[in-house]
């Protein structure tokens, strides 16, 4: 009997995906199934577009615990027996329908695959990307995100330590909001999202299951959606005080062994939450319907199994310790109630008291049909990464001064105090570099050792370049942690993209997979988890491909951390790297952008560079040959220098370094691989001598001092005038 | 001595307390769950920060039911050491310990970032190791720390010279801009009339080593062990 394609729409399913559920099956399937698979081969759940592409991210290294889907987030070791956990994961489609609650259960749904890991979470860090704030519209999705962020973080006590926030036309209709949570646990403490051990039973514990988030999964992540209006019930509505007990409760759990596995429950709910499990147990599950608590009456059991409540765990208690289990979770007032056991037969039996409403082989269910594509390399990108510098007109001693004033000022570069004071970073007493640096740092106690955390993503580049953008994107994050003086260990990815079906769209992917992949195999950095958000789309049109890259390094003695800003008057200031001006660096600036109105041209990177320049930097900073190392990033050396200025309201007297080519390329120009570092006059040559072993260019720009950056006669300002439009620029726009 | 940390369910500068206690400054420190009813056995109980039964309704508007609330108004009634930190300072004025509320911030936000306190008054239990109008840097964290109090009120705290700390400039000057939520006369930290209970927004046990931008908080947790 063929099923309509309306409900075949509902659950996303093509018709020929229902076919293959049929033939394997052996028969049609129950409306409960057919809801079951239409979630778990969603795109969102099932990577059925995307996980032929993501096999090409290497995922090994000697500290690599836990790997990408192995369980809910990766995890890697630092040594005195403890892991770090993380994971960062999108919530973009919720957060374009209702900004507020769909970033705040964003935030909530990334802490529970954290602390499901028997792991503290201890760090929070958001990517966002808007359109422009000129647009009443995107004010009110920024307010709401970066509020529902506040509200759900703050009640949580785990230090929001910034990340990353980004606008451009390409993001109007459809926000993006990344979540991203580390955590950290014992390594012998790990907790298994495992259904395992027949006879062990299945607790449901904490929120009442209702209406709320049905097809959150199949629906709004998996889809492009134009009537947006027609699913605000499918976002909801989050907890942030359940969600602070669940974490106690759970980590207190966790110090037992009364427990086989934890879950939670996320996208789909119920039913990948106990499918997934089962099927990494290599078990099956059988769940009664009835005994799940609910939010309202008259439930069907399709509802219940699909229901994206918030604040729900999934604990597999061993036989004999449920009384125990219960007793913990009523202390901290929580519900919990078994709705089911293990199973050895390998089975998702559902139902509803003695009915059963579906029954479907585990690892069929998890299966979902993996695609992939050849595709032809779009054409439109000849003409975007044909750009000749000299189209337009170079900068002049008389005109260098507006254009920096106007990129700093820009919402992309200016500061974003105004959005991290919101956010409460210094709770957990262990932040030791707060947000707006290269990378934040956060110390582990009983340790001498501290974590350095970025999130990074140029989504031009990837628009211009998805191959060079892919790789920029997880070279500036090595290089923004090694500016803190932290070893890079391990990255975990969410993949922003428009809809994979379309070929154009699919090579973007293509192309930026392997990019990553190609920079994460040189930097020996490997990916330990991530998420896919594909369909981000408004009327047809695609954002910016946008891999966003969440990286934690690792600082062995915390006291050796390194910061951007300028420290003292007389230091010397040096360019690491890239010291030859190429004219075609300005390609795909901020500065082509904004002065220009152009986004054109390849961005360029030398890899091969780059990491003798990490290396370099590191080594100089756990010398302590250096006091300030800032990557140079948007809008080139002149805004680097002038955040390194503003950072402690010391001047820069330049000398007439050595500059060919064009003065917008050197002053404003994007090329990769380049640090600027201050240094004590003392240790100038010992810093010379590294750079040379490392074959790395150090150019002398200038002298800490005054209150004044002044470069090569081109530039003049005062701090005052820099810091106005570095310092107001966001907040002036909103 | 011994101190008592109470945790409420959603308090969440209970483990950061500790850890300034113990690992810091080297004292007994104890979780006390909401429930208990005797706390006899400490010389000074603190109400951290956090968002007790997640403050939907007025910040600290449930927890001053909490069973421990009986318990610690017997406590403080024997002229027992009591700090509320943040939360705890609004559960304090809740339950009608300290006088006076904690209103959202006239920025209507919240805000985490450092601030300078200029210590009003060094004769107290929390304050003697300071010097007079000493400026201590300790960072806030909160949605609802605007101090407002009638004008009488106002008037007694003053008099009474029961107003601890005022939010000020690094160099100590109590000026508008300093005042980071619009506290009434820059209040940051009141006590009640006998002076054994201390209610403050600022977060000391934030402040706690130099690696983490400021040990000026210890000096709060200093006077207390030295006047205990």
């Amino acid at each position: 009997m063929p099923v309509s394609k309306e409900i075949l729409d509902e659950v996303a399913l093509s018709q020929k995906e229902y076919q293959l559920i049929v033939e394997k099956l052996g028969r049609e399937p129950t409306e409960v199934e057919l809801g079951m698979f239409g979630s778990l081969w969603s795109e969102h759940c099932g990577y059925k577009h995307s996980k032929a592409l993501l096999r090409q991210l290497p995922s090994r290294s000697k500290r690599v615990l836990v790997k990408p889907g192995e369980e809910n987030a990766g995890a890697v070791d630092i040594g005195d027996g403890l892991v770090v956990v993380m994971k960062i994961e999108s919530h973009n489609h919720p957060s374009a329908i209702e900004p507020y609650q769909g970033a705040a259960t964003g935030v909530g749904g990334i802490v529970r695959d954290i602390f499901t890991m028997g792991a503290r979470p201890i760090a929070l860090m958001n990517s966002l990307r808007f359109g422009p704030l000129t647009d009443a519209h995107n004010r009110y999705l920024f307010g709401g995100v970066v509020g529902g962020i506040a509200g759900y973080g703050n009640c949580l006590g785990i230090p929001d330590m910034g990340g990353e926030i980004y606008f451009a036309d390409c993001y109007a209709g459809n926000p993006l909001v990344n979540a991203f949570c580390l955590g950290i646990a014992r390594a012998d403490k790990l907790v298994k999202a495992r259904a395992k051990g027949e006879g062990n039973l299945l607790m449901l514990v904490g929120a009442d299951t209702g209406r709320d988030g049905l097809h959150g999964a199949s629906g709004l992540a998996s889809r492009t959606f134009e009537e947006e209006r027609e699913l605000r019930s499918t976002v909801q509505v989050g907890n942030p005080f359940l969600e602070k007990l669940l974490i106690e409760a759970c980590l207190e759990l966790a110090e037992t062994d009364w427990i086989a596995g934890m879950q939670d429950l996320g996208a789909a709910g119920l039913t990948s939450s106990a499918v997934e499990s089962a099927a990494r147990g290599g078990g099956g599950i059988e769940i009664d319907v009835l005994k799940v608590p609910r939010r309202e009456k008259g439930m069907t059991p399709y509802e219940v199994m699909l229901s994206e409540s918030q604040e729900r765990m999934l604990v597999v208690v061993k036989k004999g310790y449920e009384g125990k289990v219960k007793a913990l979770f009523d202390r901290w007032e929580l519900r919990s109630d078994i709705i089911g056991s293990v199973t050895g037969d390998g089975i998702a039996r559902i139902k509803e008291g003695k009915k059963v409403v579906a029954e479907a082989p585990v690892n069929l269910l998890t299966s979902s049909p993996v695609y992939q594509r050849r595709v032809k390399r779009p054409e439109w990108l000849n003409r975007l990464q044909d750009f000749d510098a000299n189209s337009i007109p170079d900068l002049s001693r008389k005109n260098a001064n507006s254009p920096l004033l106007r990129l700093l000022a820009s919402p992309n570069i200016a500061s974003k105090h105004c959005v991290y004071r919101q956010y409460d970073h210094q709770v957990g007493d262990n932040t030791v570099v707060l947000p707006g640096s290269d990378a934040a740092v956060l110390r582990i106690k009983g340790t001498k050792k501290a974590i350095s955390l970025t999130t990074d993503g140029n989504a031009r580049y990837c628009y211009v370049n998805p191959y060079l953008g892919g790789i920029i994107a997880v070279a500036e994050a090595a290089r923004n942690l090694s500016c803190s003086g932290a070893q890079p260990l391990a990255l975990t990815n969410c993949l922003n993209f428009g809809n994979p079906e379309k070929d154009d769209v699919y090579y973007q992917l293509k192309e930026c997979i392997a990019g990553m992949a190609r920079a994460c195999q040189e930097l020996k950095i490997p990916v330990i988890s991530g998420n896919v958000s594909l369909y981000n789309e408004t009327k047809g049109e695609a954002i910016y491909p946008t891999p966003v890259v969440a990286m934690v390094g690792l600082i062995e003695d915390v006291v050796k951390h390194c910061t951007s800003g300028f420290k003292n008057e007389g230091d010397l200031v040096f360019l690491l790297g890239d010291s030859q001006t190429i004219d075609s660096s300005i390609g795909s600036s901020e500065y082509l952008e904004l002065i220009h109105g152009i986004t054109k041209g390849n961005p360029y990177i030398d890899l091969e560079m780059e990491i003798r320049l990490q290396h370099c930097c590191l080594e100089a900073i756990s010398r302590g040959l250096i006091k300030s190392a800032h990557d140079c990033s948007d809008g080139g050396l002149a805004v680097a220098l002038a955040e390194s200025c503003l950072a402690n309201g010391l001047g820069l007297i330049s000398y007439d370094w050595k500059a060919e080519g064009r003065m917008d390329a050197a002053l404003f120009g994007e090329a990769q691989s380049r640090i600027i570092v201050s240094v004590a006059p003392k240790s100038m040559w010992k810093l010379e001598k590294l750079a040379d072993r490392y074959h790395i260019a150090a150019t002398r720009l200038g002298t800490v001092g005054g209150k004044r950056l002044t470069l090569k006669g081109y530039i003049d300002l005062s701090l005052k005038q820099l810091g106005e439009a570095w310092w107001d620029g966001l907040e002036k726009l909103l | 001595m011994k101190f008592g940390i109470i945790i409420f369910p959603g308090t969440w500068s209970d483990r950061d307390c500790h850890y300034a206690l113990s690992d810091i400054l080297k004292q007994k420190a104890e979780y006390i769950w909401h429930k208990e009813t005797d706390l006899s056995e400490y010389d000074c109980v603190i109400l951290p920060g956090g968002f007790s039964y997640g403050d939907y309704l007025r910040s600290g508007a449930i927890a001053r039911f909490s069973p421990v609330m009986t318990a610690l108004e017997r406590f403080t009634a024997q002229g027992k050491l009591v700090i509320g930190i943040c939360n705890g300072f609004q559960i304090l004025c809740e339950s009608g310990l300290l006088p006076g509320a904690l209103l959202t911030n006239d920025n209507l936000q919240y805000r985490c970032q450092w601030t300078h306190l200029r210590t009003e008054n060094t004769s107290t239990a929390f304050t003697s190791q300071c010097e007079n109008g000493q400026v201590l840097k300790i960072p806030i964290g909160h949605y609802e720390g605007r101090y407002y109090a009638d004008d009488t009120t106002l008037a007694e705290l003053e008099a009474d010279k029961r107003i601890i700390f005022r939010y000020a400039t690094a160099t100590g000057k109590i000026t508008e801009p300093a005042n980071p939520n619009g506290s009434m006369n820059n209040i940051a930290g009141i006590i009640n009339k006998k002076g054994n209970v201390l209610g403050m927004m600022p977060h000391p046990e934030r402040a706690c080593e130099p690696l983490l931008g400021s040990s000026d908080g210890n000096i709060i947790w200093e006077s207390i062990i030295a006047s205990i």
